[in-house]
């Protein structure tokens, strides 16, 4: 599985978030430490601070209890409130990868409802850029689904009768 | 961490994980999976602690559930996945991002003074 020109499916979400967009788009981005997993990493010390840098060309990074510093990427496109797209340069061995072309993306683009209502729409897209490891990636991104499958099932009941 | 009233579920996929929520079924569903051809009733019953009447029952749930389909071949009937089925799921469960967005939408809704 080596042909770097098989596509591979995006991560698509969409999702409604209960803020101005404004908001919405400032908690993505310079609020995304506030909401970003703290286990979801990749430099060798734990994890203090994500940090993206609010313009164009401004890099993803993460910040260890250390100082040290690793990054994950750089913002590709700055516009607020409307959108943001950022490089995905994390490898098929969780490093650091200098090369845009051997880089996925994801865009998060923010569509104003209503005054005080946002819908997020999520792409995350070119896994096969990354060459060999794309489906690797875009798996790891994905999750293990099937885990999360028995969870769910395990939640709505053994006859399939949700109990929420 | 997935709770049935996500605002992100898609209706027409409750079904489908409730249909796949019991344990039987979903030996089902994954020796039909696992296959990778066609499967008459009495291969998918074979070897399972279940009768070949109640697989039926079962293929009729994950039939309506949308998650297999079934033809006829000559005096029976042979059952396969139904492949998107099987990727709408997938994606309902992309969970890194998922999860991570989820996050956000909770972090954008509490104002920022909070815990």
């Amino acid at each position: 599985m080596n042909d770097t020109d098989t596509l591979i499916a995006p991560v698509r979400h969409s999702l409604v978030v209960d803020v101005p967009r404004e908001r919405a788009f400032d908690v993505f981005t310079r609020g995304i430490d506030r909401w970003w997993f703290r286990d979801h990493h990749i430099g060798g010390q734990p994890l203090q601070e994500v940090v993206m840098e609010p313009r164009t060309g401004g890099r993803l990074y993460e910040r260890g209890v250390d100082g040290s510093e690793c990054d994950w990427g750089h913002v590709l496109a700055w516009d607020p409130p409307a959108s943001v797209r950022v490089s995905w340069q994390i490898n098929g061995q969780w490093q650091f990868e200098p090369e845009l072309a051997r880089s996925s993306e994801f865009e998060v683009r923010f569509i104003a409802e209503s005054p005080t209502r946002t819908r997020v729409e999520f792409e995350h897209r070119g896994f096969e850029r990354h060459g060999a490891a794309g489906q690797a990636i875009h798996d790891a991104v994905s999750g293990g689904w099937g885990a999360l499958l028995a969870a769910f099932a395990a939640a709505t009941g053994p006859d399939g009768e949700a109990r929420a | 961490m997935v709770s049935p009233n996500l605002p992100l579920v898609k209706t027409n996929l409750k079904q489908r994980v409730q249909a796949l929520a019991d344990p039987t079924r979903m030996a089902i569903f994954e020796r039909i999976a696992e296959a990778g051809r066609p499967l008459a009733v009495v291969d998918i019953a074979d070897g399972l602690a279940v009768s070949r009447s109640a697989v039926s029952q079962h293929l009729k749930v994950l039939k309506v559930a949308g998650l297999v389909i079934d033809q006829p071949a000559a005096n029976r009937r042979l059952y396969r996945i139904e492949p998107q089925s099987l990727a709408e799921l997938r994606d309902y469960f992309d969970g890194f991002w998922r999860d991570s967005l989820l996050a956000f939408k909770q972090a954008a809704e509490t104002p920022e003074d909070s815990p």
